[in-house]
């Protein structure tokens, strides 16, 4: 149970506590509501270079790490395709300093062109290290666009390619932050050894006074529901051959998604999940199997992923994967099977409390799903989920009709 | 009017308490720490294990036991093992470290006494079926296979292997040293190892008698003691030496550089950590600084001094572009020259004390963070006397001691360097 207090300010920023006198530190959490769906096609992996210029300076502050560092504070930022979000950990007694820094910037980035020049370059590199200079780096750049034909979540956070990060420029910058980054497209969590009472003075002191903007209305492209089978083969200089396939499955506001968390948990998770008994094990097809959500807000996709043992055929290792989705589709799960899933996500949500920083995150997250009270009544909804659930949503979501399967090869087997 | 340009007064951290573990003795003798914290109905539990026997012509013995340990016992199948556990929502680990290997427990109290008994079923009868090690075999060299695609790998094996040698924290493993493992290899190693006076239990979470007499029950009888003989090693001090493995296709050169130095036990430890934090040991640092965020030649770069039980050693990595790999590796040695030359100015020494002082306090946010800092110490010999002198050290230490430490710590003259990619 994570409980909180919740107020919203005059200018439409809404603010969480979670008060947790256990520890002496405390987190500041700022969810804006802007993802990798939120950019515009030509200019893709903006949203995430974005958030590197949010450590660039802002409009009173020169440098937004080295005050934090000074009195005894970290904090990192991460972009998805939905979100950006930023916080800060530090000693409970200095948690001001963490009101100013991430207020200001709110209020204005100092926008320098030094700055954007060396994230640019930043940017690329991690674009590299993470997706060009490794086996297999670039399936995302592949599964993507093949799994998604209008909507925006048809490219990665990174972007579609490098050189739409070399050509951001400091207009597209400056409209950017007017459009998305407001107080009231933002969610801020504080957590850790503090008062709510305390948290509301501070709150008004550093973000109230700035204005609220204009409201974002996002008004996306969504996806045609898919009627043909999709595959692409690529081949590249990597050792093992592998497929990746991709699933239609709704987004993460629908009834039915503990339904696929514990459906995807039946397949893969751990030693004794169905995919890595049957692939791996007994048949000795792959030498590494998952199965995983994409958990998007918009529909999202169900992924399986192995890595061929050497001298199996693609073709003999995806059908036995599709062997494995028949029997979800025709056989219910047995009572033994769903509750041993029911009681690892329990024990999941009971250990993620262990951790501030996690609380904080899922508090914001849950406030923009809709309610942060969400978070403390999932096990909930995971437990009213039922044999037949996971049969009915293996058969509406496992057909070759609406898949998309990328063969990704060695360069002698292509 | 709301000054935003005047920074809130802050203060510096002053007080960290650190929970000291209850000790109680098992039956036979296996010492078991206890941190206690009663917040959630959870307990973690870590059954460690000194590495032992070391054997340069097997060496994938302890690696291997550690992975395959819960594949199979006399009365279990290694499904079986795996649906036991995760029936319960518990959670087994098993990790293989240079010095120890340990089997670790999570589980939700309600359930220890249905999964304890599984995890006794492997510590003490684990058998090692021919299939599964097959299994094993095949998959690992496959996984070794896609690693030695990845340059940043590359460059730590090579970097080990050239600090340490064909020692256990040093040895190059090839495909040919899977193909090697046989069963009986791993049956030795596994009760040599895994034996109760080789064992350390660290518990950590909601844990009281009633599960300590479980515990007991379990572990404190019906368990083979056995002679291992502890790793022992003694290294040679460090000498230059450039490894270079061009790569032409690579996009970006990994570097890993560093040399031998001094762990936990030796008392410039502490400073030293101080110097490391100063150059590339957090966000702020002198090598993110230049390298990263003034010339954006990387996405990270980082430096980090690591303490084993024999021996300790710095190092200094990053990805860079290929394009600017060279430049990079001057940046580097010159701001190692500074740190040799020039004292650290107050200002930032200040920062980085408060940082450190601040980050130590956030590294004990729960029990579990608790039990590792007991651990950190405890392994090394030491007591909690070393955190004493660490905060003391970090807020004491004078940029004229920074600059000894530097010109005795950081002999760029005997450097290991390694680039994987283009130069």
């Amino acid at each position: 149970m994570v409980d909180f207090n919740r107020f919203t300010l005059a200018n439409g920023l809404k603010v969480l506590v979670h008060e947790d006198a256990t520890t002496p530190m405390a987190v500041l959490n700022i969810l804006y509501d802007v993802g990798a769906r939120d950019e515009d096609p030509e200019k893709t992996g903006f949203a995430h270079l974005f958030e590197h210029l949010m450590f660039g300076g802002s409009i009173n502050i020169p440098s937004y790490d080295e005050p934090l560092q000074r009195v005894g504070g970290e904090n990192n930022a991460f972009t998805s395709n939905d979100i950006t979000n930023y916080y800060i950990t530090l000693p409970a007694e200095n948690i001001e300093t963490a009101f100013w820094l991430e207020s200001d910037r709110m209020l204005s980035l100092a926008f320098s062109e030094k700055s954007l020049d060396t994230q640019r370059n930043v940017v690329s590199e991690e674009f590299k290290q993470r997706y060009l200079n490794q086996p297999y780096g670039d399936v995302w750049l592949k599964l993507r666009p093949l799994a998604y034909q209008k909507h925006a979540y048809r490219w990665a956070t990174i972007g579609k390619e490098l050189s739409h990060i070399e050509n951001a420029t400091m207009d597209d910058v400056k409209s950017f932050f007017k459009k998305h980054y407001t107080p009231q497209n933002a969610i801020l969590v504080v957590g850790g050894n503090v008062k709510t009472a305390d948290v509301k003075k501070l709150a008004e002191k550093w973000f109230e006074p700035i204005p609220a903007g204009e409201k974002y209305n996002r008004n996306l492209v969504q996806e045609d529901p898919q009627t043909e089978a999709r595959k692409e083969t690529v081949k590249a200089n990597v050792p093992l051959n592998a497929i990746y396939m991709a699933f239609k499955m709704p987004g993460r506001l629908s009834g039915d998604y503990y339904a696929f968390d514990l459906l995807s948990d039946i397949l893969s998770r751990g030693q004794s999940s169905r995919l890595y008994n049957s692939l791996l094990k007994e048949q000795q097809l792959f030498s590494d199997i998952n199965a995983y959500i994409s958990s998007s807000l918009d529909p999202g996709l169900f992924i399986i992923e192995g890595k061929l043992v050497k001298g199996i055929t693609v073709e003999a290792a995806e059908k036995a994967i599709w062997a494995e989705l028949e029997k979800l589709k025709t056989e219910l799960v047995s009572e033994t099977e769903l509750t041993k899933v029911k009681n690892k996500v329990e024990s999941v949500l009971v250990f993620s409390e262990m951790n501030l920083l996690d609380k904080a995150m899922n508090l914001a997250y849950y406030e923009l799903l809709g309610d942060a009270a969400i978070l403390n009544s999932e096990t909930e909804e995971f437990l009213k989920v039922n044999a037949e659930d996971i049969k009915r949503i293996s058969d509406e979501t496992f057909n070759p009709k609406s898949s998309s399967t990328l063969y990704y090869l060695t360069e002698e087997n292509a | 009017m709301l000054n935003r340009q005047q920074a809130p007064d802050f203060k510096q951290v002053s007080n960290i308490k650190f929970i000291h573990p209850q000790k109680q003795v098992l039956d036979n003798g296996v010492p078991v720490y206890t941190i206690y914290s009663g917040e959630q109905d959870l307990v973690r539990i870590e059954f460690i294990f000194d590495n032992v026997n070391w054997n340069l012509e097997k060496p994938l013995q302890a690696i291997a036991v550690s992975a395959l340990i819960n594949n199979g016992t006399n009365q279990l199948s290694a499904r079986e093992i795996a649906e036991k556990i995760d029936f319960y929502g518990a959670f087994f680990q098993t990790e293989y470290v240079q010095d120890q290997s340990s089997v670790t427990l999570y589980t939700l109290n309600k359930h220890l006494h249905s999964v304890l008994p599984v995890v006794k079923d492997v510590l003490a009868e684990s058998q090692f079926p021919q299939h599964e090690l097959d299994i094993y075999i095949q998959n690992q060299k496959q996984k070794l296979q896609v690693n030695l695609k990845k340059n940043d790998i590359l460059s730590r094996k090579e970097f080990a292997n050239a600090l340490f040698g064909d020692t256990a924290y040093g040895v190059n493993i090839k495909a040919a040293h899977y193909d090697a493992l046989q069963r009986e290899d791993l049956l030795d190693y596994f009760k040599a190892a895994y034996a109760p006076n080789n064992c350390t239990i660290v518990i950590s979470g909601k844990f009281d008698d009633a599960g300590f007499k479980l515990l007991n029950d379990f572990f404190g009888r019906d368990w083979e003691k056995s002679d291992a003989i502890k790793n022992n090693f003694s290294f040679t001090p460090t000498e230059k030496k450039v490894l270079y493995t061009e790569k032409p296709d690579a996009l970006q050169s990994a570097i890993r550089i560093g040399q031998l130095a001094i762990n936990r036990k030796h008392e410039d430890f502490c400073g030293l950590q101080v110097l490391n934090t100063i150059l590339g040991g957090y966000f702020g640092s002198r090598l993110m600084n230049n390298i990263r965020e003034d010339k954006g030649y990387t996405y990270g770069i980082g430096s980090g001094i690591s303490s084993l039980q024999q021996a300790g050693y710095l190092f200094i990595a990053t990805e860079v572009g290929a394009d600017v790999c060279s430049a990079a590796l001057t940046e580097i040695y010159k701001e190692i020259e500074l740190l040799k030359n020039e004292p650290v100015g107050a200002e930032e020494l200040d920062l980085v004390r408060n940082y450190m002082l601040g980050s130590m306090l956030g590294s004990l946010e729960n029990v579990f963070s608790h039990a590792d800092k007991f651990k950190n110490i405890y392994f090394a010999g030491l007591d909690y006397d070393y955190y004493t002198r660490y905060i003391e050290k970090v807020k004491t230490i004078t940029a004229e001691e920074l600059l000894v430490m530097a010109n005795k710590y950081l002999t760029t003259e005997n450097f290991i360097e390694v680039v994987i990619g283009k130069k």
